[in-house]
């Protein structure tokens, strides 16, 4: 009898060459970067971190970003939820013109993205215009932060949902129905508990995506301070104004926010896994 | 992490193939004035939100007529700019697909400790900020860093420079291609490539011949939104770049030096072309979604 | 080509795939490795192939330890379950593939390589699906292409996983005697993969039996029918009624009564699995003999050549016990059988083992397992 062998068994070739090819690329351009992130911070020291995130300018960027950028995910999901139902249950002109553009933010360079909308909303704007005549600002206020917001997590919500809604077996109405159910009641009760897992991993998405977002807001924000300054822009005018340990701490911030993010969506998709049987 | 980007999509290219009736359906079937409601509310939504920018953008690039516009695009600075960008997405995304394969090829074809985390990890530039993504590498490379004076002394030039660009470009772009193919080989299974081996084939011969084929629309699905994101990237390579006219400036940066300079009419005009970019890439993305629910369907029937 | 493995252990985890397997597969046979899901068989076979390494012991191609030899040189022909077929290749160059990824220096000319495809596409008499592509086939013609496409290489040995199994009963049914027919004229050495024990025993030169990582019993198809060596392999192969008991001279004791059992005598008092087939047990209407167990029949299928009659008894703890019996039509009419009948069970013949394991097997029963 042979010894036993220890040395994993692979049928297929490469293991050895690929994996440690991704470790290598992966250490060398993401991971080890993202670390200084960390170790700058660390080197700035604690009181020079809590002073750089607890300045009130910084402070308010903060509640800024994360509170348009809920609002935007919210927003998001619902109307997300509506043009998904749209795509996917109803028959109408233009309908797979509709559904290749829902991508558009992926595709648009976020720049173009901003100035376009800086251009709609101006006060000189197609629609700027006429807010301003009833007294209403839109662009270089908070709201033109929530417009860029909007536009850039759209895709998230829809393209989430929307294979669930595919995937959803129509027996599961068709049951409801025989049972007896009205339309509203089979939605309420059946249809949009199983959408909910996708629709709330939606809506981390394109949470997640805004905090961050610089280039589609940083036109139409108009940038006041206190007023309509997002985080990323904070980080920009440390770095502008060479202070290195403030960019990295407000970075190590919205660092660990995302990583916070990505542990909720992992837990959703986990919860929706179990929940309905397939991810999303 | 789920769907950070658009993906080839099981359940939606099942769909695609074989579209379903739910109007025909009493079950699923809605009252007209529902459907007209969420029709209406939906798709103004739509026009609003994603139709008047991307129209705006083309209307502002012709605001002032044929000659403004090909004189914005054909400017000195501007075609530098142009050059960059594409210099910058033909070294990031080559860079990405071989990593891409080689990840998507140890994740989904063995088994080994660690690898749902090794697939979070490599999600991880879609969560960060673009920003905090130019950030890291001027912590790492700038003046200040701990090998700044070191590449200052040997005339090294990466931050404020193309090789920064290039950088941010790599980073930002990172999971792209590797999250397209990674569940796409996982459903494949590995049975023909073991078939392929027991046959004889080497481990380049099954991946060439056998693998490839099976993987191609996903493979050029994933090229096509890297490629979008790599020339269309704003905030990480605004930071790295130092915004030298001419010399380290992208598309996107000559956009916004434009536009801050109140010269519109030019900054819609290369704009415009970015945008280009985006609808053929939507149409290219529409187009595979097409060609792999068909091939999806055809190897299923029998 | 011989094929022995000796002492093949395979453990996945805590769950012991293969515990000790040992066996010898002789030049030009179609053997069949016969078993329920998970009892190793899957897995033995793609221990010969190479596809899978044994923690333990040797595979022995034509004398040669092949262990740590390569799948890719062990020249084995290899037919997967789901056929594994390229699904972006033709029928051609499917079955081509082998000959065209071998090295320059062996590589067949295309000339060589189209006469071989054809011969092979001839020989499963498919010929004129050349140009297909493998969605465009039925799943028995699949199946036939995944077979040429592992002849092409001239392998020395043939193995099939679960061939069938992915089949409607009546393709399944053509292609196990086309199978059959096909081995006659090729004589290669091939093992086979399955759970059906119709198809071991219709197909196969030999039968080998597996249950839990083991080999229970290796032999012709008469001989493992005929004469099972363990209850397992009794009450895996047809149907067949179970008594749980106690040995005692010249029966088999099961509650309060019992049944007849000359021969092997076990020491008396020993728990025992006595097993009968529905045609070895007789059907007495007279209440009075001492011998057989009583049951009521609640149901009698009287189609086919031979009668079918179903019956409940009252076991321990107020279960209720299922059995078979399969009677003569003449015999039938002849005791004039009802349903709501109470009957005496008498063995004609009856296979007695010493219980393996008491507390497993607790209630008697009858499995039907269709041949």
């Amino acid at each position: 009898m042979s010894p036993p062998r220890h040395k994993p068994f692979r049928v297929l070739p490469g293991f050895n060459l690929t994996l440690g090819y991704t470790l290598l690329y992966l250490s060398l351009l993401v991971l080890i970067p993202l670390s200084a992130v960390f170790i700058k911070t660390a080197t700035g020291g604690w009181d020079h971190f809590w002073l750089t995130v607890t300045s009130p300018r910084v402070l308010a960027s903060f509640r800024l970003s994360f509170g348009m950028s809920l609002l935007a995910a919210a927003i998001n999901s619902v109307f997300g939820l509506l043009l998904t139902w749209s795509l996917v249950r109803y028959r109408f002109p233009g309908r797979k013109i509709v559904d290749a553009l829902i991508d558009l933010p992926f595709a648009l360079p976020t720049a173009v993205a901003g100035i376009a909308l800086t251009a709609i909303y101006a006060p000189k704007g197609w629609i700027g215009s006429l807010a301003t005549a009833y007294g209403i600002r839109i662009a270089f206020t908070p709201w033109g932060v929530l417009l860029a917001l909007i536009f850039i997590g759209l895709p998230f919500v829809v393209r989430t949902v929307q294979p669930v809604l595919e995937d959803l077996e129509v027996e599961l109405e068709e049951a409801a129905a025989s049972l007896g159910a009205p339309r509203w009641e089979t939605f309420r009760r059946v249809t949009f508990p199983a959408l909910l897992p996708a629709l709330l991993t939606g809506f981390a998405l394109a949470f997640a995506r805004a905090v961050g977002e610089y280039g589609s807001v940083i036109f139409i924000a108009g940038n006041i301070p206190m007023v309509s300054e997002i985080t990323p822009l904070m980080i920009i005018t440390k770095l502008e104004q060479y202070d290195y340990t403030g960019a990295t701490g407000i970075a190590a911030v919205m660092l660990l926010l995302s990583f916070i993010l990505l542990f909720i969506i992992n837990g959703l998709q986990v919860w929706s896994t179990r929940r309905i049987g397939r991810t999303v | 992490m789920a769907a950070a980007t658009a993906s080839l999509n099981a359940a939606h290219l099942a769909s695609l193939a074989a579209p379903r009736h739910y109007e025909d359906n009493p079950a699923t079937r809605d009252t007209p004035w529902i459907k007209w409601m969420i029709l209406t509310l939906s798709l103004l939504f739509f026009a609003g939100f994603l139709l008047l920018p991307l129209a705006t953008v083309f209307v502002e690039a012709f605001k002032k007529g044929w000659d403004v516009y090909l004189a914005a695009i054909s400017e000195d600075d501007a075609l530098s700019a142009i050059r960059l960008t594409l210099i910058a997405a033909l070294i990031a995304v080559p860079m990405n697909l071989v990593f891409g394969i080689s990840a998507a090829w140890a994740i989904a074809k063995f088994e080994f400790r660690g690898k749902q985390l090794l697939i979070t990890l490599i999600d991880l530039p879609f969560s960060v900020s673009p920003v905090v993504a130019g950030l890291i590498y001027v912590l790492l490379f700038g003046a200040q860093s701990w090998v700044g004076p070191w590449l200052i002394e040997h005339d090294l030039k990466i931050m404020f420079a193309v090789p920064g660009i290039v950088l941010a470009t790599i980073f930002v772009t990172f999971p792209f291609i590797a999250r397209e193919l990674i569940p796409l080989m996982q459903a494949q299974g590995k049975d023909e490539e073991e078939a392929a081996i027991v046959l004889g084939a080497s481990g380049l011969q099954t991946f060439w011949h056998v693998t490839l084929p099976n993987i191609k629309w996903g493979l050029l699905y994933g090229v096509i939104l890297c490629n979008a994101r790599a020339m269309g990237e704003f905030g990480a390579v605004s930071v790295v770049s130092g915004h030298i006219r001419g010399v380290t400036n992208t598309m996107p940066l000559q956009i916004e030096i434009l536009y801050n300079e109140y010269q519109f009419a030019a900054a819609f005009a290369v704009a415009s072309l970015l945008a280009l970019l985006a609808l053929v890439t939507l149409v290219l993305k529409t187009y595979i979604e097409w060609q792999a629910a068909r091939s999806a369907r055809d190897s299923q029937q029998g | 080509m011989s094929i022995q493995v000796q002492n093949i252990r395979k453990q996945f985890g805590s769950f012991t795939a293969l515990n000790d397997v040992s066996l010898d597969f002789p030049t030009g046979e179609l053997v069949a490795l016969l078993g329920p899901s998970g009892c190793g068989k899957t897995t033995l076979l793609r221990i010969i192939a190479g596809l899978e390494q044994a923690d333990s012991g040797n595979v022995i191609l034509e004398g040669n330890d092949a262990s740590s030899t390569s799948v890719r040189d062990r020249q084995v022909g290899f037919v997967f379950q789901h056929y594994a077929l390229f699904r972006h290749m033709t029928v051609f160059d499917n079955i081509a593939f082998g000959l065209r990824v071998k090295p320059r220096a062996e590589r067949p000319s295309e000339n060589v390589i189209r006469k071989k495809v054809t011969d092979l596409l001839k020989l499963v008499q498919l010929d004129w699906l050349a140009d297909r592509f493998p969605s465009q086939l039925s799943g028995g013609q699949r199946q036939r292409i995944a077979l040429a496409r592992a002849l092409a290489v001239e392998p020395r040995v043939l193995l099939l996983d679960e061939p069938f199994g992915a089949l409607d009963t009546k393709v399944r049914k053509e292609l196990r005697r086309w199978l059959r027919r096909l081995h006659d004229e090729l004589h290669i050495t091939s093992i086979f993969v399955t759970h059906d024990q119709e198809e071991a025993l219709e197909v196969a030169d030999r039968v080998v039996l597996m249950n839990h990582g083991e080999v229970e019993q290796l032999g012709s198809p008469e001989e493992v029918w005929g004469a099972p060596k363990t209850p397992f392999v009794y009450s895996f192969l047809g149907a067949v009624n179970l008594f749980h008991g106690r040995s005692a001279p010249g029966e088999v004791q099961v509650g309060e009564q019992s049944l007849e059992h000359a021969g092997d005598a076990l020491p008396a008092g020993t728990e025992v699995i006595a097993f009968a087939r529905p045609h070895e047990l007789d059907i007495d209407t007279d209440l009075s003999q001492p011998n057989g167990i009583r049951a009521r029949i609640t149901r009698i299928r009287a189609f086919g050549l031979t009668a079918h009659i179903e019956l409940e008894r009252n076991g321990p703890n107020d279960s209720v016990q299922h059995n078979e019996v399969e009677l003569t039509l003449d015999r039938l009419v002849a005791l004039q059988l009802r349903a709501g009948l109470e009957v005496r069970l008498v063995p004609s013949n009856l296979k007695v083992f010493q219980n393996p394991s008491p507390s497993t097997l607790s209630a008697d029963h009858y499995i039907a397992s269709g041949i």
